[in-house]
């Protein structure tokens, strides 16, 4: 039971994050299909980073330095999707879609590439991070305490904040309602939406390293991040782009990612036999049937997905 | 002079320039990535992912490897020509690849569970995948879901649905579903023959020729009917379109069912020709699926351009198999489609680009007229509502 406790916090975690990441960047108005790849290039970040810090750093270093690893690269890696929609007025469906490919690629190549390098022999796609992941754990009682489920609680709270709270976070869904109302009054519609992709870049390539070290300690990079990314999307959806209600609908997703993990442990629900592929299943199937009732009045951002022109009014 | 001229201003032939610009792009970035991970064979490791088949050695092997190639290039070509009929229309079917799941699902449990032959399978896929259009479109329709959204979600439910329920025609031994020459000899596309031009290579069935018919079929409707003018309408202005008595709810579920029964079909000439099975233990969603969002891009939005792009990217993709792979990853053309499609969202820069470079050089200014207004499928309104 505590093991269920420990997967339903820490993927909630990476849920809500992510999830946290997509609804900057539609607030300010790109929608961000990409948010799986982001994630993808954050994981290889931190994995990276994680395998070559030599044995005997110590952990606050180790921490920080992958942390900060995995950030950069998501939101480099999201400027791809900033430059493209924002610039270039390019389809952000498209341009997701590619980003999702494209960084699954990349991070394969470059594992394999980097794993080659120093034996020719290793052409797997893994990387290995056993003794540095055990920075990140902390053992309180039965259960295992990760330092990543802290940082989104804070992170949570400093979203909402700025959300709501902040001159920066009005403007920002300014943005996404009406941006030609919102340059009519000085805003920098574009430089608001560079701010929202970036933004979805930071969360999204943090919850890429939470991920890939929430239960296992290798990653295979040909996986991408097995779908984690369009079921935050979900979670978004479900949580009706408000931190709050992410939050909770990160928490719900979350739980059913750790019943598919952990439920043959579970005398009741073993008994049951539900495949775990159902569990995986039910979040996605929830959030259509959310989708179905609640479209007509959504809370979505009005002008997310249409690229800003300001010659057009 | 004259004659250049018109010819740079013609639209195929924008679309044509554009998709090479985006070619050799993505070519020129994958090759650079070849460089930095080993300088000493990064040329010939380019040439043999561009001449794909042509670096055998033999002829026998060549017109073997090309058949593999054509065989995959036929499922590809209807997951593209899926994306691009729905694209034409207005909606962005991401969705293909669930449609292609559950054309999978029901084609090979068809196959093997119920002994059927190949005409029903193909049949029962092509349904499969039309249904999980249709769902989509329905949502849409009547309640205001956006097909992206409900593409994404229906993707990974169909993909968990059709592992579970192929599990039930695996073989014992592995993940796999059973091989359709030891399960069901009579659910295999025939080759009518096609096979003794590609030395002999059973993977090369009707089915590529089908496909070609279907990209054909696919451009008459769309460009010679009175049905797809209605739907090309609904999808530039479904309001406008309603004023004019076209019934827009139906035409949208209509297309999106199409769109999936072409997925499915897909699917059904890659897994009825024997070439693969499904994995049953598979945790990502296909990526024939949308590997046909980059043959649609790259094929400039028309069906018979796809069937060329569509080729294209199969010959890369294959090509990546053969290089050297204790020097390089055969990922390496994933990455290098993956830099294509993501150029493709530039081709409307590209054209802006060309049409402002023929209106300075003619008037010493930019030409207004010529601007390309954005495609028919240029969305008025918001995301997923």
């Amino acid at each position: 039971m505590i093991l269920l406790l420990q997967y339903t916090i820490i993927y909630a975690s990476v849920l809500c994050l992510v999830a946290l990441g997509g609804c900057f960047s539609e607030h300010s108005g790109v929608i961000n299909l990409g948010l799986e790849g982001i994630m993808v290039m954050g994981a290889l970040g931190g994995a990276v980073t994680m395998f070559l810090l030599p044995a005997g750093t110590a952990k606050i270093v180790i921490i920080l330095a992958t942390t900060l690893a995995a950030i950069i690269i998501g939101m480099l890696f999201s400027c791809l999707l900033a430059v493209a929609s924002i610039n270039f007025k390019a389809d952000q469906t498209l341009i997701g879609t590619a980003m999702n490919l494209l960084a699954t690629a990349a991070a394969t190549v470059f594992v394999r590439a980097m794993n080659t390098a120093i034996n020719p022999d290793n052409v797997s796609s893994a990387i290995q991070y056993i003794q540095p992941k055990k920075a990140f754990l902390k053992n309180i009682g039965k259960f295992e305490f990760n330092w990543f489920m802290l940082m989104a609680v804070v992170l949570l709270v400093v979203a909402w904040f700025l959300l709501y709270k902040t001159k920066f976070g009005l403007r920002l869904m300014a943005c996404g309602e009406n941006p030609q109302a919102a340059d009519s009054v000085g805003i920098n519609v574009y430089k608001m939406r560079w701010a929202g992709v970036l933004i979805s870049g930071f969360l999204g390539g943090l919850g890429g390293i939470v991920y890939i070290t929430a239960g296992v300690s290798e990653w295979k990079f040909e996986m991408g991040v097995a779908g984690f990314g369009f079921l935050a999307l979900a979670v978004m959806i479900f949580g009706q782009w408000k931190p709050t209600n992410i939050a909770l609908a990160a928490l719900l997703f979350g739980l059913f990612r750790a019943l598919s993990n952990v439920y043959t442990g579970i005398p009741f629900l073993a008994a049951m036999n539900i495949p775990s592929t159902v569990y995986n299943m039910l979040p996605y199937i929830i959030s259509l049937i959310v989708l179905a009732f609640t479209s007509k009045n959504s809370r979505a951002p009005k002008a997310e997905g249409i690229p800003y022109d300001k010659g057009m009014r | 002079m004259k004659e250049k001229k018109n010819l740079i201003k013609n639209p195929s032939f924008q679309a044509i320039l554009t998709s090479l610009i985006c070619i050799v792009l993505g070519l020129f970035i994958g090759f650079i990535v070849l460089l930095l991970i080993n300088p000493a064979g990064a040329g010939e490791a380019i040439k043999t992912i561009l001449i794909n088949f042509m670096s055998r050695s033999s002829s026998i092997a060549r017109m073997k490897a090309l058949g593999n190639t054509l065989a995959k290039s036929a499922p590809l070509l209807m997951c593209a020509l899926s994306i691009c009929f729905c694209y034409k229309v207005g909606l962005f079917n991401i969705g293909a690849p669930g449609q292609y799941e559950a054309g999978a699902c029901i084609g090979l449990y068809a196959a093997l569970a119920w002994h059927c032959n190949w005409v029903v399978c193909l049949i029962l896929a092509a349904i499969a995948g039309a249904i999980v259009g249709a769902v989509s479109g329905a949502l849409k329709a009547y309640r205001n879901v956006n097909e992206v959204i409900s593409g994404i979600m229906l993707n990974w439910i169909i993909l968990y649905t059709t592992n579970m329920i192929l599990a039930k025609v695996k073989d014992p031994t592995s993940p796999y579903t059973i091989k359709l020459s030891t399960g069901n000899k009579s659910a295999l596309i025939p080759t009518a023959g096609l096979n003794t031009l590609f030395s002999n290579n059973k993977s090369v069935t009707l089915a590529i020729p089908f496909a070609i018919l279907f990209a054909i079929l696919i451009w008459v409707i769309l460009s010679k009917t009175k049905f797809g003018y209605e739907l090309r309408a609904t999808g530039f202005n479904k309001e406008a379109a309603k004023y004019a008595g076209m019934k827009e709810k139906q035409n949208i579920i209509i297309t999106l069912a199409i769109g999936g029964a072409l997925a499915g079909i897909g699917a059904a000439f890659l897994f009825l020709t024997g070439y693969q099975e499904w994995s049953t233990t598979q945790s990502s969603v296909p990526a024939m699926g949308f590997n046909g969002i980059a043959a649609t891009f790259l094929g400039g939005l028309h069906p018979i351009g796809t069937i060329f792009a569509s080729f294209f990217i199969q010959s890369i993709t294959d090509g990546g198999a053969l290089i050297n792979k204790s020097i390089y990853p055969s990922q390496i053309s994933d990455l290098i489609s993956a830099i294509i499609i993501y150029l493709c969202g530039f081709v409307l820069f590209f054209k802006f680009a060309i049409n402002n470079w023929i209106g300075k050089r003619d008037k010493g200014g930019p030409n207004v007229n010529d601007v390309p207004v954005k495609d028919d499928a240029a969305k008025a309104e918001g995301g997923d509502k």
